[in-house]
């Protein structure tokens, strides 16, 4: 049959999927030539995840066919993925942390009741699949002992070892630092070369222009749109996906720093484990200026947030306009943080920032809730609090706008938005916001990114952490670096640019000249250092 | 104490040990798949019974010890149904499983035998008998050798033989086996698993009817070779104390081993020496016969160091987007 080498890769015909009442895929028709990078955008919730779990057997479609390399395939589960050529690299990896890299890439591919022939031959198969795609791993390293990076090169190389010719990336750079990212996205480059398919989900604009060969847009469980990357822009994308014009950029003015609301000096903390989480950090935060805090999760950012917001304890000095607040004991607590003035967004809202279970209009009080305007006698006049609660939803643009509606009910967006409208109406000196737009939809960050910048214009100081590197361009006066617990340096937003700060990210201060891969190569040894540090 | 003494209160370790080693192992294979298993007590307790009853009326062993792993397989697949297939809570649905051995043994025998909730004695080819073991006669006159090996090492049932070698028999299937590697990694990580195109759930079952079947061996050692019948509540705790152990163990086959021996030695000690005679004051035996229990909190509580669980367990998988 002469069709057969012009089939494509993947089709899928139709496909329909509903969970209860919410139609998660509704008609959905794709379809990806081999050898091509093919990349899937959408927004939270419509429906990439659930089309690509069909895709690997963990969802059987209600309608639809499925057609693999010209042939119709089913796949009720994901033995069936695998036997069809399917590989996937779920956003969270599926690996077992105690297991070796060896014992994780046979598990479910092993090739008799016995381990040890399986373990040899996959050591000389890993082997060959490093020089072949320059991807290299220890074979003998504990999973828990590798880089997030190297982790994701292990669910690779498990797709690989299985013969997969299609590969599937859920948001594969979530974790990444930016030179991580580029790796990966080398490796994706030379697995097409050598006739892969790939396909890669992501929120990601630019990760889409960079890399892909053709795009397919979702928003609510509906393809809008399939296009060649080459003949659109991020703005039609944008727009696609939400299904309206959307500011990409953020719209503000120059700042107007005034006196300094926010001191750190020297601040450290030391966690259970005995591990120093911040070594000595010193910064500033002045009136009317918006402090960017950028660095991959975990180099200490979330310590820095809970130890202002009067979560965790710490050594050192935090003056608040010119009072010095206390660190440890009954005074360092979050009742005596937003008493001098500072609110805190959480960086993990659904745990910290509201109780899901709660309805909205209890969430709007929370940290407050001793404040005297909204007591009754001994009672709390919740009538007056829901009141208040509604008109801050309203103000925000909470949707859907119903108080008495479960925090856990409402999408991260609009989550985020409740969080906000505590934090903000009550008129801080410092706000603190970690992670503003995580999981939040493009439409209402646009929104939030705009709450930020008129509060700061309104010559309030504002701390901003966040691991998403555009975000804080944006968004920040000014820039300060953490790797390992350090501040690494602070740039003004105008006078950097994502490979500078990518590198301070990395803990490199100054290379003219290293090539990525030297530098993360650091990156790792250092994380070595620290690990044999702490034993 | 003399050289034969000692020798005694190991022997009498070794027995005492089984019952537990059967249990701790029991556990290892169910927790290592990612099920909790308070209730190694309910299945001995149960195996006990129903291995005591059926011995007595067919005057086999051997049918009372099948009759004894069925009844601890049947709460095992029940525990298993509550919490694999229906996603329940594992440690509510062990603790139902405790409630319903102590009830239903103490019912059962006594409207099948009417003696107090107890089954008659078992004699004869009812009961396990010592096996001595090759030479043991010709050596037994051999220094120290000798006694060790007439002694402490022949003499015991059969199950007690097979309760120590399933130590390296466990440590192979788990180690070096295919099924090993999935049991382990189904406990770590049943996402994994899943992923990696292998049932989660027939992985789970398989561990469950694992510690069914060795639940049920050390409920009928513990009726019909330690003792002759079943009486009430004859566990004592035994399937705590094996839990026990298994933490102690870190849920590895080699050091279960070491623990149930230690555990063990601490029971043999407190049935040897009964009351001590301090001069002025005699140590009553409640306190000896507390001891063991009293240690095992003490050791739990100060000895254990860090010990890690398998991440994913007492949690019911559910596939996630």
């Amino acid at each position: 049959m002469t069709t057969m080498t012009t089939a494509p890769a993947i089709q899928l015909k139709g496909i329909s999927k509903a969970f209860g009442p919410v139609q998660a895929n509704k008609d959905i028709s794709i379809s990806v030539q081999p050898g091509t990078i093919h990349g899937i955008i959408g927004e939270n919730g419509a429906g990439k995840s659930t089309l690509m779990s069909i895709l690997y057997g963990f969802y059987k479609a209600d309608k639809g066919e499925i057609w693999i390399k010209g042939q119709h395939t089913q796949i009720p589960d994901s033995q069936a993925a695998i036997a069809a050529g399917i590989g996937m690299v779920f956003q969270h990896f599926k690996l077992v942390e105690n297991f070796t890299v060896l014992e994780n890439i046979i598990l479910g591919a092993e090739d008799g009741a016995l381990l040890r022939p399986s373990i040899a031959k996959a050591r000389k198969e890993l082997q060959h699949l490093a020089e072949e795609y320059g991807l290299n791993v220890d074979p003998d390293t504990l999973i828990e002992n590798l880089s997030v990076g190297h982790q994701q090169r292990v669910e690779i190389l498990k797709a690989l070892y299985r013969q997969a010719d299609i590969l599937i990336l859920d948001e594969p750079t979530g974790v990444l630092t930016p030179a991580e990212a580029d790796q990966l996205f080398r490796i994706l480059a030379r697995l097409k070369e050598e006739g892969k398919t790939i396909i890669l989900i992501t929120h990601k604009l630019r990760e889409i222009m960079d890399i892909t060969d053709t795009v397919s847009v979702m928003r609510r469980g509906e393809m809008t749109a399939t296009v060649k990357t080459s003949q659109t822009s991020p703005e039609e994308l944008a727009e696609l996906m939400v299904g309206r014009k959307v500011l990409l950029r953020v719209d503000k003015k120059p700042a107007t720093p005034g006196d300094v609301v926010l001191e750190v000096e020297n601040l450290q903390v030391i966690d259970e484990k005995g591990v120093e989480r911040l070594k000595g950090i010193g910064l500033s935060v002045r009136a009317g200026e918006i402090l960017g805090i950028a660095g991959v999760a975990g180099n200490g950012q979330s310590e820095l947030l809970e130890v202002l917001g009067g979560i965790c304890d710490a050594t050192g000095t935090i003056r608040m306009n010119g009072t010095e607040l206390p660190l440890t004991g009954k005074g360092a607590h979050g009742q005596s943080r937003r008493a001098a003035g500072i609110a805190h967004v959480p960086e993990d809202r659904q745990r910290e920032g509201l109780i899901m279970d709660y309805s909205a209009w209890e969430n709007t009080v929370f940290g407050y809730h001793r404040d005297p305007a909204i007591q009754k006698g001994f009672l709390m006049d919740n009538a007056a609090i829901q009141e208040e609660a509604q008109a801050k939803m309203d103000r925000f643009d909470v949707r859907p706008p119903h108080p008495k509606l479960a925090a856990k009910n409402f999408s991260g967006g609009n989550q985020q938005k409740i969080v906000l409208a505590r934090e903000i109406e009550r008129n801080p000196d410092l706000l603190l916001i970690g992670q503003p737009t995580r999981g939040v939809d493009i439409g209402a960050i646009e929104f939030i990114h705009q709450q930020i910048v008129n509060l700061r214009d309104q010559g309030k100081a504002i701390l901003l952490v966040s691991v998403e590197l555009d975000e804080i361009l944006s968004l920040s006066d000014r820039i300060a670096v953490m790797f390992d617990g350090q501040i690494m340096g602070e740039r003004m937003p105008d006078q950097t640019d994502e490979k500078e700060l990518g590198l301070l990210m990395a803990g490199v201060v100054q290379t003219p000249d290293a090539s990525l891969e030297k530098v993360v190569d650091q990156q790792f040894a250092l994380q070595e250092e620290e690990r044999e540090g702490t034993r | 104490m003399d050289f034969m003494t000692l020798l005694q209160v190991l022997d009498s370790t070794v027995r005492l040990a089984t019952p537990l080693l059967l249990a701790c192992l029991a556990g290892l294979y169910s927790e290592r798949a990612g099920i909790f298993d308070i209730g190694l007590e309910g299945k001995m307790l149960a195996a006990a019974f129903f291995s005591a009853a059926v011995a007595y009326m067919s005057g086999s062993v051997w049918l009372g010890l099948l009759a004894g792993i069925g009844a601890s397989v049947v709460l095992s697949i029940l525990h298993g149904l509550a919490s694999i297939t229906f996603r329940g809570n594992q440690l509510i649905s062990g603790v139902a499983i405790n409630f319903l051995a102590a009830g239903m043994t103490v019912l059962v025998a006594q409207s099948w035998f009417a003696q107090g909730g107890r089954t008659p004695s078992l004699t004869g080819a009812a009961r396990f008998d010592p096996i001595t073991l090759p030479l043991a006669e010709t050596l037994q006159n051999v220094p120290i050798l000798g006694p060790i090996y007439h002694e402490l090492i022949s003499g015991h049932s059969i199950l007690v033989y097979l309760a120590f070698l399933m130590v390296p028999g466990t440590w192979w299937l788990l180690y070096r086996t295919r099924f090993g590697l999935r049991l382990r990694a189904v406990g770590e990580n049943p996402a994994a698993v899943d992923t990696a195109g292998v049932s989660v759930v027939a992985l789970r079952y398989a561990a469950v009817l694992i510690c069914g079947v060795l639940c049920g061996i050390a409920g009928a050692y513990l009726a019909t070779a330690l003792q002759a019948g079943f009486v009430k509540d004859m566990t004592a705790g035994r399937g705590f104390i094996a839990l026990a152990a298994l933490i102690f163990a870190k849920w590895r086959p080699w050091y279960a081993l070491s623990a149930c021996l230690l555990f063990g030695l601490l029971q043999a000690v407190a049935l040897r020496y009964q009351n001590i005679d301090l001069g002025s004051f005699v140590i009553p035996v409640q306190v000896m016969d507390a001891l063991p229990y009293i240690l095992t909190v003490v050791i739990l509580a100060g000895f254990v160091g860090r010990a890690i669980p398998p991440r994913a367990g007492g949690e019911p998988y559910v596939k996630e987007r």
